[in-house]
């Protein structure tokens, strides 16, 4: 209580500089070493061996500590309501920032394990899927104060499997018994509605130039009709808007990088991306990133030639990587899912925070803000006891914009008070309910 | 191509020696302290000495030099579906859960394919043995421990019986889309511990009608396959996860007279005392898990393990699984980052699960005497960036390639 009296204080005056002392820092950019980060204003304003301590600074000393940037998940579905609008096979009209709960307890969750970052997106229900939100882990705000304020737009698409999973039934064709279908039901299908659906936003598109050409000149044209759905697709074609498209195996892989050059468009990242080592070079020709998982495989058909080696293959040809965890579990481990890739590969101890910080920062157009420990950046740091790409390591302190979001002593300390306040709750609830008659029939549950 | 060659000629002279020297290694027997710049002496296959760098060995013994790297008890999976599954989604390729509710005659160890792909994949992280389990139905069937390296299953085998799989019933209100009723539920539960302990009479009784039956007896092959579990000879493998579970599971237990081992045990509360009052082995995991309920501290599950171990209560780790056993080392390492001395961890994945499945005077440890299973490291197996470099079963030097590594080296080389 008194911390957060602290934290509202703070914020009310100006808040004052932080120092964070005597920690191996970790900036990942600009190499490691024994030394102190100060922040100010919610940013860091200087890292360095030896540091000019602001007066009045409030010191944290992390003598034999580490510190990081923040971990950015770029593949998650945390503090969503609702996940999958897959009744359509194109579903851009709708996004996750119109279902976000502040109060999901995987928000605390993630920070626990030094998330500050978390790109949370639509399923992969349909060939073109809904808008994705990019959220910090700021535990205890609402809705508005998780928003990563400024972070580009973006939109998810979906290949293979999972698409095409509404529009088959258990045999090999496609149809086939199911009763409720909806196309597509092959990888042809897949492709095809992604083509007939930007070829839609094209046309849409080019209305609209027409009009507001037609307009500049003076006359008095008719607007077209507005259309949802293809907003947010000539959003894509103009840039404004980033593709994050779920694909496993390489044949989607490649389809994909073709539509996107046909339609004169690029995909910001390919999630999952499993065989993305069969099309690295394809995929680096692009420009795209891939976001891949540190080790999983086999647990369906076009998972079955997954590697642990994916991640560090892509990055020795040219790919920018990141790791992601598509689980409100495992990003609180993303810290040895890129450990993982030092041995699976090779990377180095720098590459392999990279693909948890500074690149899918990149991936996400946000690398100006968030990604490293440098001068000018968000102030989102992580203090662990041990080196995090250690299997022993665990988290200490998170910060977002300078404030402190977690600390584990207190979360250990403050256990207690929980189970009290819990206890005091039910009790409550308890001598609220009306008293039920003794002998009534113990009825069925409402579902 | 030519590696390919070269590791399959490796193989062939490995596969044909299980006499070795290895030299400058440091020696982790788990059972006693280090010792550094070991020579590991290796006669048919069994562990013969471990001695210092002048250790003396005949002038034909082969030496294997591996300076700087460290030897460590092949790491050992409580519970998997290793060989049995193999593409999670497809169902053609799963031989896990039979039909019907008593099977104790089915055996884990014949529906192990020794060509699956996850077996040279799991290996390459240092695990040299697992546990093959059943499951369906209240009695699953018999759970196998196997060596992963072999030509057939009957090489891999290495307890076949070591452990009667039964899920214990638990009164369940059925899930969030169809619940049935508290009371209707009770009696569902009621109904099948009623079934198992009649299950258990039957076979109590078979034995007797066996015993006073002359020529012409009808052998019942699921009743005889329950007698080494009445005679304790082969343990139950009882999945129970929470208190209440665990706690009517014991009783159960001890009114049918059988030898337990509990396996999914995530939240004991206070059956642990009764765990180590009665002296009942535990398999935990998966532990790098979610915390159960919403307001349960964010490191709930990271946290069992050393609530099992304060407790005195024998543990190891199961995967659960295929897609994650290799990752079993990692379980234990993110309880030790939670509060598990580092010791119990590695014992855990070695020398506990042998202890646990009966088999801990062929393995587990390095020991004099004991087989010759064990890995190589530049590490500590339980960090994420250490290296198996080599792995020996029963002496002899198993491929660490796999699809994954196979996969790797082709697609590095596209040009």
């Amino acid at each position: 209580m008194k911390f957060l009296l602290f934290l509202t204080a703070a914020a009310l005056t100006a808040a004052p500089p932080i120092v964070i002392q005597n920690a191996t820092v970790l900036t990942v950019t600009k190499g490691s070493f024994k030394g102190s980060v100060v922040i100010q204003d919610g940013k860091i304003k200087e890292v360095g061996e030896k540091v000019m301590i602001p007066p009045g600074a409030q010191i944290i000393d992390a003598s034999g500590q580490y510190l990081m940037p923040g971990i950015i998940d770029a593949h998650s579905h945390i503090a969503a309501d609702s996940i999958n609008e897959g009744s359509v096979s194109v579903s851009s009209m709708v996004g996750i920032e119109d279902v976000l709960d502040p109060e999901a307890i995987s928000i605390y969750r993630a920070l626990a394990g030094g998330v500050t970052t978390v790109n949370v997106l639509h399923g992969s229900a349909n060939a073109i899927g809904g808008k994705c939100q990019v959220i910090k882990t700021r535990w205890g705000k609402d809705r508005e104060g998780i928003l990563f304020e400024g972070a580009k737009p973006g939109i998810k698409f979906a290949l293979g499997e999972n698409p095409k999973r509404q529009g088959m039934s258990s045999g090999t064709r496609a149809g086939g018994g199911q009763q409720y279908l909806r196309y597509p039901g092959t990888r042809m299908g897949v492709e095809d509605v992604i083509r007939q659906a930007f070829n839609d936003a094209k046309i849409y598109q080019a209305e609209w130039k027409s009009f507001n050409e037609r307009k500049g000149r003076g006359e008095n044209p008719i607007p077209p009709k507005r259309d949802l759905k293809l907003d947010a697709l000539v959003e894509v074609l103009e840039g404004k808007r980033l593709v994050h498209a779920h694909c496993y195996r390489a044949d989607e892989i490649l389809m994909l990088l073709r539509v996107a050059d046909e339609f004169g468009f690029k995909i910001k990242t390919l999630q999952h991306v499993l065989e993305g080592y069969k099309v690295a070079k394809e995929i680096k020709e692009h420009g795209a990133g891939a976001s891949t998982f540190s080790d999983w495989w086999a647990y369906k058909v076009e998972a079955f030639d997954a590697i642990p080696y994916n991640a560090a293959i892509m990055v020795k040809k040219g790919v920018l990587v990141s790791l992601n965890s598509d689980s409100g579990e495992l990003m609180r481990r993303l810290n040895t899912e890129a450990g993982k890739t030092m041995k699976y590969g090779g990377l180095t101890e720098t590459e392999a925070l990279s693909l948890i910080t500074i690149n899918p920062a990149k991936q996400l157009d946000l690398d100006n803000r968030i990604g490293s420990i440098e001068p000018g950046k968000d102030a989102d740091l992580v203090i662990y006891d041990k080196h995090p790409l250690s299997s022993f390591a665990k988290v200490q302190k998170v910060l977002i914009d300078g404030s402190v979001y977690f600390e584990r002593d207190r979360d250990i300390t403050d256990r207690q008070l929980r189970e009290q306040r819990k206890k005091q709750l039910l009790e409550k609830e308890k001598q609220n309910q009306p008293q039920q008659k003794k002998n009534a029939a113990p009825g069925r549950r409402p579902a | 191509m030519k590696l390919y060659s070269f590791f399959l000629a490796a193989s062939l002279i490995a596969g044909t020696d299980d006499t070795f020297v290895m030299k400058g290694v440091t020696v982790h027997p788990v059972t006693g302290p280090d010792v550094e710049n070991a020579s590991l002496l290796v006669i048919d296959g069994k562990i013969a000495e471990i001695g210092d760098a002048k250790l003396k060995t005949p002038k034909t013994t082969k030496v294997i030099e591996a300076k700087g790297l460290h030897v460590y008890p092949g790491m050992i999976d409580s519970a998997t579906e290793i060989g049995m599954s193999e593409i999670g989604s497809v169902r053609e390729t799963s031989d896990v859960s039979e039909l019907g509710d008593y099977k104790p005659q089915l055996r884990a160890a014949i529906a192990v394919n020794p060509a699956s792909e996850h077996i040279p994949v799991i290996r390459a992280n240092g695990i040299t043995a697992a546990l093959a389990v059943p499951d369906g139905g209240v009695i699953a069937g018999q759970a196998s421990l196997m060596h992963l390296d072999g030509w057939t299953w009957e090489e891999m085998a290495i307890r076949i019986d070591a452990a009667m799989h039964l899920r214990f019933p638990v009164i369940s209100t059925g899930s969030f889309f169809s619940r049935t009723s508290y009371p209707e539920a009770k009696r569902n539960y009621e109904n099948r511990l009623k079934s198992l302990s009649d299950y258990f009479e039957q076979a109590r009784r078979y034995q007797k009608a066996k015993a006073a039956a002359g020529p012409g007896f009808k052998t019942d092959l699921a009743l005889e396959a329950m007698q080494p579990v009445l005679s304790k000879k082969v343990p139950i493998m009882i999945s129970a996860s929470r208190e209440r579970a665990i706690k009517e599971a014991v009783a159960w237990a001890d009114k049918e007279s059988v030898r337990v081992v509990l396996a999914q045990v995530r939240r004991p509360g206070s059956a642990l005392a009764l765990l180590k009052e009665k002296n009942i082995p535990v398999i935990l995991g998966p532990t790098q898990e979610l915390p159960l309920e919403e307001d349960d501290p964010y490191d709930e599950a990271f946290t069992v393990p050393v609530e099992v171990h304060k407790a005195g209560v024998k543990f190891a780790f199961g995967s659960f699984g295929n897609q994650f056993s290799r990752n079993l080392p990692y379980q234990a390492a993110t309880a030790v980052a939670f509060g598990l001395p580092y010791e119990e961890a590695l014992k855990s994945v070695t020398l506990y699960p042998a202890q646990i499945w009966g088999v801990d005077d062929r393995m587990g440890a390095i020991e004099k005497g004991k087989d010759a299973d064990f890995i190589v490291t530049d590490g500590d197996p339980l960090e994420v960036k250490t290296n198996v470099k080599r792995m020996f079963i029963r002496g002899r030097e198993v491929d660490l390639e796999s699809k994954h590594t196979k996969l790797y080296k082709k697609y590095l080389a596209r040009p």
